[in-house]
């Protein structure tokens, strides 16, 4: 699976993009959440506030309760500022 | 017509290209964003120095060719255009420019605050500023997201 980060969420990390390949029980957004908050300090601090991302299947607007695989490409964002 | 550039781009030129040869536009509506100096954070005013727009390449233009094919399914539109720039950018540097073509103004004017208004809640656009050396993300407004729930349909 392809993960992607932007703005805070890449520095809070420290990388911009890496690939995983989580548990089966991993089935959501929010369960990859749940996985990736756990795997070290920057990523927990990158996760703390689930309220303040955003994330993205596939390049498009996706809820916490959405599935994923593994052949996805999954996005984490704060709430966007162009414009 | 979408562009996602790190250069500079001509109004004149740009707006030109748009209607050359479409003699069915009577109005041609266009707003262009640029860099402000001044940004105020919590209420305070503060100057910053300059500003990177980051991006999530591919995801932009699917965003953006989206928010485009909307407007033009909403409004009889002869022509429209996005252009937003990413990068590191300074105040009085244009950022954004939106322009739609109709044979009337109000289509015209009403689809270029559209283009806007969904632009700033749905491209994924993050704004860096710096000021003295710091560099700090920009929260998102909720001002955007009730200018963009105005267009929506019950």
């Amino acid at each position: 699976m392809k993960l992607l980060y932007f703005a805070w969420v890449k520095t809070r990390i420290g990388l911009a993009e890496e690939e995983v390949d989580p548990p089966a029980e991993v089935a959501t957004v929010g369960d990859l959440m749940t996985w990736l908050a756990a795997r070290g300090p920057g990523y927990a601090a990158a996760f703390a506030e689930p309220e303040r991302l955003r994330a993205a299947v596939n390049q498009d607007f996706a809820q916490m309760a959405a599935p994923i695989s593994q052949s996805d490409e999954v996005a984490f964002f704060p709430p966007v500022t162009g414009g | 017509m979408i562009k996602v550039q790190a250069e500079d781009f001509d109004i004149g030129a740009e707006l030109a290209a748009l209607s050359e040869g479409r003699h069915e536009i009577g109005g041609l509506a266009v707003f262009v964003g640029l860099v402000r100096a001044k940004v105020a954070n919590d209420g305070a005013p503060a100057a910053i120095d300059a500003m990177t727009l980051e991006h999530y390449p591919g995801m932009t233009e699917k965003m953006l060719a989206g928010i485009e094919r909307e407007a033009q399914e909403r409004w009889p539109l002869s022509a429209s255009l996005i252009i937003h720039r990413y990068g590191r950018l300074v105040p009085g540097d244009r950022i954004v420019m939106t322009a739609c073509a109709s044979a009337h103004r109000h289509a015209a004017f009403e689809a270029c605050e559209f283009l806007m208004d969904w632009l700033k809640t749905k491209a994924p656009f993050w704004k860096l500023e710096e000021q003295d050396g710091e560099g700090a993300w920009v929260d998102a407004r909720d001002s955007d997201e009730a200018a963009r729930k105005r267009w929506e349909t019950s």
